[in-house]
């Protein structure tokens, strides 16, 4: 595919080509990130090179990237991977035996042993709401449940050992289910705004809060045992990291885990700082270089500059590679009419796709990082530029473009001194359209693990911590406002000049 | 006006003729079997109602239009034989409106041929300005919205003669002026035609303005010729009663302004 092939040459100079450094990835929760940070830095300090992709995504989107060994490996929980991916809501016995059993054998995917907690769904109320309504098991709540609102995840809502499920085993029917981010579910359930969330059973905002969690009385919920997973190239080819990894295995029970987890989610401490402080703990801290004294988390100007170049630089590769194909594909719809709406009107159909879903699309066609991230911006970027070539080259001023053809100018000489010179500000109208789509549209990319801005957005969201996600937010604001005031500069360079300044004599 | 006095070139004199040209466009006729002569040399005026085919007619000459049926010459030579950009360069043109470059200035719009066949030639522009009256000094810089629209058909007659061609075709060159206007630029289009006897066909919707600058005229009607031939023999006589009335109308618009009728 020519496309790939351009997108990898753009990319040679960032990607290096060395041995591949382990992709170590995590869902969009504090523990996953927690847990997925003490990965690598494990790695690490046994020799081995890590790439981290911190929130990658949901279930569906680490196992997809974990199959394709577009990531290495991930903190994943039994519970998950019986009833998401291997939809199998009978077995309950052994689950863990089960459920790597069938990995290996479906999809070549080894499940590390176990780590030693279990993170369970966690149902929980206010404690005032479980007293009014004399709540402790999920009959009681299913009982209550027509007076109450609840708020799930979106992951939980979807899937069949979530929402569905529950509903059918215990009777349950809500006054009415808000589908709610992670991030905002607790601060949603403390201000009344729902009455029931889902929550994990090692949540350290459950103790913040003054939650109370329900029973799960008929053992509706399997077992979740976390373990690491990890894709069939590491396995294969890296015995020492899998020999390091497994190092791990049974030394977090849950009472260390809630704690960890309390640390970031409630006292806002960085990730790494917690996650070197735990490895020291349970590994000994000579094979762990010990942290600094921890502190809150705070993103420093300098990696916020980082992050903000790499943005531009997506922006930049993407938006150059849209301009590259749009405007090309604009002038030929100009001379290929019938077939120009249709066209046009397709890759207008590309807008209507949500970012998220986008890349998601992405990730089985070119796995992580930022070619699929590139792919996307790319994709959304053509439309108003070829909208705009189009329009603007067929609507350029009929009379002079045929005096010109009738002069003897040939197809190209009018189209290079007349059309293009005379379409110019329309064109650049598209393109500024689209690079300020693609700086908004760039902060997702850190969902798929390209980086940018969106890197504390989403790390933010994952960790319920306001201050993270504006440190993103805002720097992407005022980039997207000077991309398009550059591009203003360069419009007025390209405006025909009859247009700049009229010296109106003769009039 | 000096300026322009020795200000010319020899062109090659070609003649222009069409044969039992015909053109359909769906269910109408735009040219019906038409047939027209310019000797080398002369000037050639298409008269008609607009929906005549008197553009239509024009735009065969330079391939803008191909016929159905029929033969248009160019040099003595079918025009379905050249090359249409060498043809056309050789043709000059000019449209109603001057259809110039808006964001070329007068002097680059006048040397748009030129150019097209690189050989960018600015005493040739600056010759083509004065011949329509407009030292390159003051107007070669200004852009058509900086201009008269009487200045920017000069400017689109002078982009027409830049490349010294061998015959011109004029499409309503004056339409759209007021008629002070008008008549300068029938003076300055007079004044060009005797320096340069280049062939000249031009459309025009007014009688009397063909009658001033042209040697014969083709009189068009829905499509057809309706008669070809000097003023005086479609005064004295007119073919069809079409032409006569034709020639009776411009006659009393000329006699209700208490001027010398012919």
């Amino acid at each position: 595919m020519i496309l790939r092939l351009l997108l990898q040459l753009a990319l040679a100079a960032p990607v290096a080509r060395a041995p591949r450094p382990v992709v170590v990835a995590s869902k969009p929760f504090a523990e996953s990130y927690l847990l997925t940070e003490m990965f690598a830095q494990l790695l690490e300090s046994r020799g081995i090179s890590v790439e981290r992709r911190p929130g990658l995504g949901a279930t569906e989107i680490l196992f997809g990237a974990l199959r394709t060994n577009a990531i290495d490996v991930y903190p994943e929980y039994t519970g998950t991977g019986l009833v998401a991916i291997l939809h199998d809501t009978a077995s309950r016995q052994n689950t863990f035996d089960h459920v790597s059993r069938r990995f290996m054998a479906l999809y070549g995917i080894r499940w590390l042993p176990p780590l030693g907690f279990e993170n369970t769904y966690a149902i929980a109320v206010r404690r005032e709401t479980a007293a009014r309504y004399r709540l402790a098991t999920l009959t009681d709540l299913a009982r209550a449940s027509p007076q109450l609102s609840a708020g799930f995840t979106a992951d939980f809502v979807g899937r069949p050992d979530g929402l569905a499920g529950l509903s059918r085993t215990y009777g349950m029917r809500f006054r009415a289910v808000h589908p709610l981010s992670p991030a905002l579910k607790y601060q949603a359930l403390a201000s009344g705004a729902v009455d029931v969330v889902d929550g994990y059973s090692t949540d350290g905002l459950l103790a913040r809060y003054d939650l109370v969690t329900l029973v799960d009385d008929k053992g509706f919920f399997p077992p979740y045992d976390a373990a690491a997973i990890v894709s069939r190239r590491l396995a294969t080819e890296r015995p020492d990291a899998i020999a390091a990894l497994t190092l791990l295995s049974g030394r977090l029970d849950v009472t260390r885990m809630r704690a960890l987890n309390r640390r970031v989610e409630v006292d806002h401490e960085d990730v790494a700082t917690v996650a070197r402080d735990a490895l020291g703990d349970i590994l000994g801290s000579a094979s762990i270089m010990r942290g600094n004294v921890s502190e809150r988390r705070a993103v420093p100007y300098a990696r916020i500059a980082a992050l903000a170049a790499r943005h531009l630089w997506l922006v930049a590769l993407a938006l150059s590679a849209a301009i590259l194909v749009a405007l090309p594909l604009g002038l030929v719809l100009e001379r290929a009419r019938a077939v120009a709406e249709p066209v046009i009107g397709a890759l207008g159909v590309l807008q209507t796709i949500p970012s998220i879903a986008l890349l998601a699309f992405m990730i089985p066609l070119f796995g992580v990082g930022v070619v699929p991230a590139l792919v996307a911006l790319w994709l959304y970027a053509l439309y108003p530029i070829a909208r705009a070539t189009y329009t603007g080259v067929r609507d350029a001023d009929p009379e002079a473009v045929e005096a010109a053809e009738a002069l003897g100018v040939t197809p190209a000489q009018r189209l290079m001194w007349v059309r293009l010179p005379l379409a110019a500000p329309v064109i650049m109208s598209g393109v500024r359209t689209s690079a300020v789509i693609t700086v908004g549209a760039a902060t997702l990319a850190a969902f798929i693990g390209a980086g940018g801005l969106g890197e504390p957005i989403v790390e933010g969201l994952a960790l319920a911590d306001t201050r993270l996600i504006l440190s993103g937010a805002i720097p992407a604001a005022m980039l997207a406002l000077l991309v398009d005031g550059v591009l203003v500069l360069v419009e007025r360079r390209l405006r025909p000049r009859h247009l700049r300044n009229s010296r109106g004599q003769s009039r | 006006m000096a300026a322009h006095a020795g200000v010319s070139y020899v062109p090659v004199l070609i003649p222009l003729s069409a044969r039992n040209v015909t053109l359909r466009f769906g269910a109408t006729t735009a040219l019906a079997d038409v047939s027209v002569d310019a000797p080398a040399g002369a000037a050639v005026a298409i008269v008609g109602e607009s929906g005549a085919g008197k553009t239509t007619l024009l735009r065969c000459f330079n391939r803008m239009v191909q016929p159905d049926g029929g033969e248009v010459r160019v040099g003595d030579v079918d025009v379905r034989t050249q090359d249409p950009i060498a043809l056309r360069r050789r043709l000059g043109y000019a449209q109603q409106n001057g259809g110039l470059l808006p964001h070329w200035t007068a002097a680059q719009n006048v040397g748009l041929v030129l150019r097209a066949m690189g050989r960018p030639d600015p005493a040739a522009v600056a010759d083509a300005l004065s011949l329509v009256g407009l030292p390159v000094e003051t107007f070669g810089s200004r852009y058509p919205r900086e201009l008269s629209g009487g200045q920017r058909q000069r400017v689109a007659l002078a982009r027409a003669l830049a490349a010294k061609p061998d015959a011109i075709l004029l499409d309503e060159p004056f339409g759209a002026l007021d008629a002070i206007t008008r008549a300068e630029l029938g003076d300055a289009f007079a004044r060009v035609r005797r320096q340069l006897a280049v062939t000249t066909l031009f459309v025009t919707h007014d009688l009397g303005e063909a009658a001033r600058l042209a040697d014969t005229i083709v009189v068009m009607r829905a499509g057809r010729v309706e008669q070809h031939g000097t003023i005086a023999q479609l005064r004295d006589a007119p073919a069809t009663p079409y032409v006569r009335e034709l020639v009776a109308r411009a006659l009393a618009q000329v006699e209700s302004l208490g001027g010398p009728a012919r």
